[in-house]
């Protein structure tokens, strides 16, 4: 297993380089010079604009800059914005509000996915189940940015029960709504998931045997069923934090929360390399700790899986 | 004694009321609620099990055997119920009983051994974990339950219990499964046991074993045993009493021996004049009579129900050479196939990345006359059909050589494996697996010809018609899918998709296994048929005795990867040398019952 572990993590070298260089390359291709958007398109003395250009790398050829940039990676120097901030301090400033807000959004949909999920599977046909199957389809249909609106309308602003917008500090309280919003598209997912795998369950020979040892119902279920069924649940939720994290944009945007998704944004609005390159950077990490932390966990639930 | 549970005397238990039955099952109607309406799956079943009694239920799938037993331990699928009559346990009706009730019964008085050993563990809990619920879940774990479940794994049989309850299922051989499952059904001492076809997941060797130690496990214990099972060979040894059933009702039961000997039912009699188990010794002369026909009669009539290899290989050849087509070469007779020094070595994947060869196949050389049949039997693991694989080109070996026609097979590439691909073809063992599901029959059938790119799309058609026709399947057939058909059926088309580019040799890995005994029979005389006209060369891979003695000419014996013993049939099963083939024969249940 520690053989497995730092196989994986050797293979986050690869994948780091090759995000981080298409990142970088795409940036660098959209259209646009983000020197003349930084002056807001008026006219600037050529001495600056150049000492600009050499400021930020933007005088060289592409492999050069990205060179450069890779250069003062190694020496932990992510580089500076347009507006002179340190990316760094930028990252520090908005990850862990990002990281709260899909913590929360995870655990949201991890715990009522299943439950509702086991519920409804148990139930196959049954009110409950029907009832749940469609209120998931509508959630899946209906876009994000429509919900969100809406239950910020009508929680935040009609009901009053919490802030419509996110404060700069952003606190844990402030941040349900949004979680909500966000972890609400994969708690549908997850129900539709939990709901198959219990209900294909149910039906295995194992099962049967387990009802024929004299076992209780209750026993049955929660040992026999619940079990083998999170398998395919706890993959979908560790990819989905990745998911989470970098697909925020639309939800930070509505609940106004300081948080990576509105970051990135506007840096890539800006074109600045160095701050969208160290975003998507750290969130490729993410990505792929999550699914090792997935992988160890599929192991521990499935004894007949093993690290190779 | 050991075998007692938890300090309650065993013969006190059993010798509570020893006149009335244990198991009472009177008039009951199952009925199945699907969408095209309801499903009555059984009609006015009865039985009767005294306590200690082992009775038997024999019939094909869905004859309503295992729903009817399966009713008793109140574990129906949630679509059925039972819709009439009465089952009294121990004097007290548990038809309609409350789920409370039946929880109680489950374990402690009802146990169960399952049919699959592979699915019927929860792959994801250690077996003593298994074994520890069901007695904790039934009140009898006394907080020494190490030792007991430790000690209730090796009545089973089991080898160092204590260690082997910490592994998982998925580390034991399919035999030790069923050992572990057979120490779960009976971990509780229950007064009756249901075992749903214990065994037919298992090698024969294996089976034999198994039931031999379910039988004393059972006798010691005084446990009445319902037995189910397709094999009325099986029953006939295992049961003093036999039920038969068949689509759904009860249409023959009274002691074992009498039903075998004095079928009264005309599907009872069918059963027996199939059941390979049985009847292989003389169904020889069955087949000799199939095959045959007119032209040998008189042999036919010579030959004794025992068979003694009155109709030898070339009889076979020399009939079936006139309706060969004329791409046969003139020489008849001669060697199709040769296998020299087979060998093949698998790599298998150890702790830190160090590995070790694993031999599956070992030296093996054989050689097939056109026209014939050759049978490869063995356990599994024996590697018989790693041969198959090789055989079909489908495996490289890591040595030794495959003449098909006198051509290399190792060797061939591009045009000259594709044309090797048409002159051999595949049955294999699973109709439901190896049809696409996807395809309807017509496509089935059709795209072989389609890969080779042989005639138009209107020849093609013609073709395929004839195809089915030779498998006696309606040509309607062609529009339908595989899952609209039953198994044999299935195979059926299996067959004509062989058949489809007039192979010289079909490799049928374990083609019958999947089948109930009828079908198979059905299946077999089929294969024999068409051997018969088109000069067709088996190879057939087995682990069935009894069905070898129906179909094959030369028999391969293989164990452990190597060829034990090779040898006619005749000569392998009326003089066996190696006392591995005598295992296998004596494990072929119910053999010695008629003879």
């Amino acid at each position: 297993m520690v053989m497995f572990t730092i196989r994986r993590f050797l293979q986050l070298i690869p994948v780091f380089f090759g995000a981080t260089l298409l990142v970088y390359f795409l940036v660098f291709a959209t259209p646009g010079d983000p020197i003349a958007a930084l002056s807001g398109g008026k006219p600037m003395a050529p001495a600056v604009e150049a000492a600009l250009r050499a400021q930020y790398n933007l005088d060289q050829p592409f492999w050069m800059q990205y060179f450069l940039y890779l250069k003062n990676l190694v020496t932990l120097n992510l580089g500076q914005t347009f507006s002179g901030q340190e990316v760094a301090d930028v990252i520090a400033r908005a990850y862990p509000v990002t990281a709260r807000l899909a913590i929360m959004a995870l655990a949201f949909e991890a715990f009522f996915g299943i439950l509702f999920g086991v519920i409804a599977g148990l139930r196959k046909g049954k009110l409950f189940d029907s009832t749940v199957l469609v209120a998931s389809l509508v959630v899946i249909a209906v876009p994000t940015f429509v919900l969100g609106f809406v239950l910020q309308l009508v929680v935040g602003v009609k009901l009053g029960w919490a802030r419509p917008t996110v404060s700069g500090t952003a606190p844990w309280n402030e941040l349900i709504l949004p979680a909500l919003v966000l972890g609400l598209v994969s708690l549908a997912y997850v129900i539709r998931l939990t709901r198959a795998s219990i209900s294909e369950n149910m039906n295995a020979d194992y099962v049967r045997t387990a009802t024929a040892k004299g076992l209780s119902r209750r026993r049955v279920v929660v040992v026999h069923i619940l079990r083998n069924s999170l398998i395919p649940v706890v993959t979908f939720l560790g990819a989905d934090l990745g998911g989470l994290m970098g697909g925020a944009i639309v939800t930070e945007g509505i609940f106004n929360v300081p948080g990576v998704g509105n970051l990135l944004f506007q840096a890539i609005k800006k074109g600045e390399s160095a701050t969208v390159v160290a975003v998507v950077g750290i969130l490729v990490i993410v990505f792929v700790v999550a699914n090792l932390v997935v992988d160890l966990l599929y192991a521990w639930l499935d004894p007949r899986i093993r690290y190779v | 004694m050991s075998i007692n549970g938890k300090g309650t005397p065993v013969n006190s238990r059993s010798s509570r009321n020893d006149d009335a039955p244990l198991l009472e099952i009177r008039d009951l109607a199952i009925t199945f609620d699907t969408q095209n309406g309801p499903v009555n799956a059984v009609r006015n079943a009865h039985l009767t099990i005294m306590p200690g009694e082992t009775v038997a239920i024999v019939g094909e799938s869905g004859s309503g055997k295992s729903t009817t037993a399966l009713a008793a331990i109140g574990l129906l699928p949630s679509n059925g119920r039972v819709s009439g009559g009465q089952i009294i346990f121990d004097g007290e009706d548990i038809t309609n009983v409350s789920e409370k009730r039946i929880i109680e019964l489950r374990g402690n008085s009802i146990g169960m051994v399952p049919q699959d050993p592979m699915s019927n563990l929860n792959p994801v809990w250690k077996i003593g974990f298994q074994v520890k619920e069901t007695l904790k879940a039934n009140g009898l774990d006394d907080g020494n339950s190490k030792a007991r479940v430790a000690e209730v794994l090796s009545e089973a049989g089991l080898p160092d219990a204590e260690a082997r309850a910490k592994q998982y299922p998925h580390e034991f051989s399919g035999g030790m499964r069923q050992r572990a499952l057979i120490a779960i059904g009976l971990a509780c001492r229950p007064r009756l046991l249901i075992a749903d076809e214990p065994t037919s997941a298992l090698d024969v060797t294996v089976q034999r074993q198994i039931l031999d130690h379910l039988d004393r496990m059972t006798t010691e214990l005084g446990t009445a045993v319902l037995l189910i099972t397709h094999d009325l060979g099986l029953a006939a040894e295992r049961a003093e009493k036999v039920v038969v059933m068949y689509k759904g009702q009860v249409v023959e039961s009274g002691p074992a021996l009498e039903i075998l000997r004095n079928p009264k039912h005309p599907y009872t009699q069918r059963l027996v004049n199939s059941a390979p188990s049985l009847s292989s010794r003389r169904l020889q002369s069955q087949k000799a009579k199939d095959v045959l026909a007119a032209a040998v009669e008189d042999i036919e009539e010579s030959t004794p129900d025992v068979g003694d290899g009155a109709h030898p290989a070339p009889v076979h050849v020399s009939h079936a050479t006139p309706s060969s087509e004329a791409r046969k070469p003139a020489g008849k007779g001669d060697t199709i196939l040769e296998v020299k020094n087979l060998t093949k070595e698998f790599k298998l994947r150890g702790a830190l990345g160090k590995s070790s060869q694993f031999k599956a196949v070992d030296d093996v050389s054989f050689t097939v006359k056109r026209g014939s049949t050759m049978a490869i039997v063995g356990e599994s693991g024996s590697g018989k059909s790693t041969v198959a694989q090789m055989a079909l080109s489908l495996l490289a070996p890591t040595e030794g050589s495959i003449l098909f026609d006198g051509v290399e097979v190792n060797t061939l590439k591009g045009k000259a494996l594709f044309d090797f691909r048409r002159r051999v073809q595949p049955i294999f063992q699973d109709p439901y697996g190896s049809l696409d599901p996807m395809f309807n029959i017509y496509r089935t059938i059709e795209e072989p010809l389609k890969i080779h790119k042989i005639g138009d799309s209107k020849s093609r058609e013609k073709k395929v018609r004839e195809l089915l026709d030779q498998v006696s399947m309606p040509a309607a057939t062609m529009h339908r899918y595989p899952n609209e058909l039953s198994g044999g059926q299935r195979q059926r088309i299996a067959i004509a998709r062989a058949l489809a580019l007039n192979p010289d040799v079909i490799i049928c890995d374990e083609a019958v296994s999947a089948l109930d005994v009828l079908v198979q029979a059905q299946v077999l005389n089929l294969l024999n048929e068409l051997q018969e006209d088109l000069g067709l060369t088996y190879l057939f891979i087995t682990h069935d005795l009894a069905v070898v003695r129906q179909i094959a000419d030369q028999v391969c014996v293989m164990q452990n990867g190597r060829i034990v013993e090779a040898a006619s049939t005749d000569e392998v099963f009326n003089n066996p040398k190696q006392t591995y083939t005598q295992d296998l024969l004596n494990a072929i249940p119910g053999a010695t019952l008629l003879v």
